[in-house]
């Protein structure tokens, strides 16, 4: 068994999700290749080396692929897949993005979202937004999988494995990059945050988010939001947890002023530990918390932050 | 400019999925179907661009069993121009529903399919990237705007890091993220005239794909039951128990 992952990153550097999918592939395959391709890679590419349990670094590092689009990536993974059994990539908007691409020109059936190995062929999987659990058998001669990363721990160091230059330059036609509009944050990213503090409609308004930052700043963590307070244009939807936006699994999420609706808690329900904030005590959210507080948020943010 | 929109009849947003007692699978009798969240944001912004004169024609389109021809007429009476059933009885997966939809592009050549991201049912996000790599189209994913510039949409896209615009030459196709647009709501008189549209129907298995399994679900279980939590009476205390017994804060 072989397995070919796909490296996640941004801006040249390699993002934590790829060390929690290499943890996914050598639970199936002894071999673990990663490919790394964009532009202006080699650190993100020098970073995989060091990640334990992979074999060979593949570099592709090319103007084609700087902004990683779909169209020419795809094509790129198709060229690299023979003889490879598994091709994992994190279940990232990247990964969502490119990897159905490939499954569908190598003409196999994808397992998206993967929470667990089983064996060589068999994986879970959540489905209906958590609420099942689904075992499913691929049958594919090649396996095409993304990965959840929130549910594999990242995996060690180890001295670095070698780097192989490919050259390719797939100029592709489908498709362009115009431009990007990048969030700017001096926290923790969501994904990778050990601790999460989430507002909610309850918010009242986007100018209320800043009494998170206080409590944030304290305990180190990533200030999240439900759909109500995205949708209400209270922050941007990149801070979305749930179905819809980012699955998140901290040692601690705090859910301040969320009520607890199914798609929101699909995104959070695996923390380890879940804080509840809410005045209405028969708020859903209620059930899956570990410690609730039924308060006015107003009230219980400031002391919150005295208090820690 | 002629635009595609595949939908997909799933189980009502609101309803808390059941799984079977044999764990066999989720069970879906009795349950409240409805037209999937992203499919609607898909059919109202393909209206939308009908409304703005750049869409002529909006065909919707369905795959599975006889009772998905009630989404269709629900796509009709929110303004889509004609419907198409594609018939099976089959458990598809999104490989056989892009292939599918993949010999429809081929008979109706829509300059554009519009699809939701992702059914809330499988929670899979392929079928729209898998229907690009088989009509060797350009993707615009997880699209928040949609803007048609002559011969080329141009498509804002909800990435992880906030968001990235990409121009697509048409024909193409376009994934809907949940911010595209606000669908409307199918007023009576529509619902009405929603019947005497075109339905065609179409049996799945005279478009020459092959529907054999390529997954095996092997079981379908309820997810890990979180203990019962304890309520706390102030901020001090709940501080002190998150230090002391949870031991996430120091």
């Amino acid at each position: 068994m072989s397995v070919l992952v796909i490296a996640e990153h941004e801006n040249g550097v390699l993002k934590p999700e790829t060390a929690k999918v290499v943890s996914a592939a050598v639970k199936v395959g002894s071999q673990v290749d990663v490919l790394v391709a964009g532009h202006n890679v080699a650190g993100a590419a020098d970073a995989v080396a060091s990640i334990a349990g992979v074999n060979v670094v593949k570099l592709v590092d090319n103007a084609s692929f700087e902004h990683q689009l779909a169209e020419s990536s795809a094509d790129l993974i198709v060229e690299i897949a023979d003889g490879y059994s598994h091709i994992f990539a994190s279940a990232s908007t990247t990964g969502k993005n490119i990897l159905p691409r490939v499954a569908a020109l190598l003409d196999k059936s994808q397992i998206s979202e993967i929470v667990d190995v089983i064996d060589a062929d068999t994986f879970k999987r959540p489905i209906y937004a958590g609420n099942a659990i689904a075992t499913v058998k691929s049958l594919e001669s090649q396996k095409i999988v993304t990965v959840r990363a929130s549910a594999f721990d990242a995996a060690g160091e180890q001295a670095p494995v070698a780097v192989e230059s490919l050259s390719n330059d797939n100029a592709n036609t489908l498709s362009s990059f115009v431009g990007v509009e990048q969030t700017e944050s001096e926290r923790p990213e969501l994904t990778a945050a050990p601790v999460i503090i989430s507002g909610g409609r309850g918010m009242q308004n986007g100018e209320n988010f800043a009494l998170l930052n206080g409590v944030a700043d304290k305990l180190g963590a990533a200030i999240g939001a439900s759909r109500a307070a995205v949708d209400a244009g209270f922050v941007p939807n990149d801070m979305q947890v749930g179905q819809t936006g980012k699955i998140v699994a901290p040692d601690l999420y705090i859910a301040v002023g969320i009520s607890g609706a199914i798609q929101h808690l699909a995104g959070m329900k695996d923390s380890k530990v879940i804080v509840a904030i809410n005045k209405d005590p028969e708020a859903p959210i209620f059930q899956v918390a570990d410690y609730g507080l039924v308060a006015d948020l107003f009230d219980v943010l400031p002391e919150l932050e005295q208090a820690l | 400019m002629k635009v595609l929109v595949p939908i997909k009849r799933v189980i009502d947003y609101n309803v808390k999925a059941r799984v079977k007692a044999d764990n066999s699978d989720v069970d879906l009798t009795n349950v409240k179907m409805a037209m999937n969240p992203f499919c609607e944001i898909a059919v109202e912004e393909a209206i939308r661009l009908k409304e703005a004169g750049s869409a002529t024609e909006v065909i919707a389109v369905s795959i599975g069993d006889k009772a998905c021809q009630e989404q269709l007429r629900t796509a009709l009476a929110l303004g889509a121009d004609k419907a198409i059933h594609i018939e099976t009885d089959a458990k598809l997966e999104s490989l056989h529903v892009a292939k599918l939809l993949a010999k429809l592009v081929e008979q109706e050549n829509p300059e554009l399919v519009i699809l939701g991201k992702q059914s809330i049912d499988a929670d899979n996000n392929q079928t729209g990237q898998m229907l690009g790599a088989l009509t060797k189209r350009g993707q615009g994913t997880f699209a928040s705007k949609l803007v048609i510039e002559g011969e080329t949409a141009v498509v804002t896209r909800e990435v992880d890091g906030g968001l990235q615009t990409v121009s697509l030459p048409l024909p193409a196709i376009v994934t809907t993220d949940l911010r595209l647009n606000e669908p409307r709501y199918a007023t009576l008189p529509n619902i009405m005239k929603a019947k005497r549209k075109p339905l065609d129907v179409i049996a799945a298995d005279t478009l020459g794909v092959d529907l054999a399994p390529r997954i095996e679900l092997v079981k379908v279980e309820e997810p890990a039951k979180r203990e019962a939590g304890v309520m706390v009476e102030s901020v001090e205390e709940l501080v002190t128990k998150l230090k002391t017994e949870a031991k996430v804060i120091s």
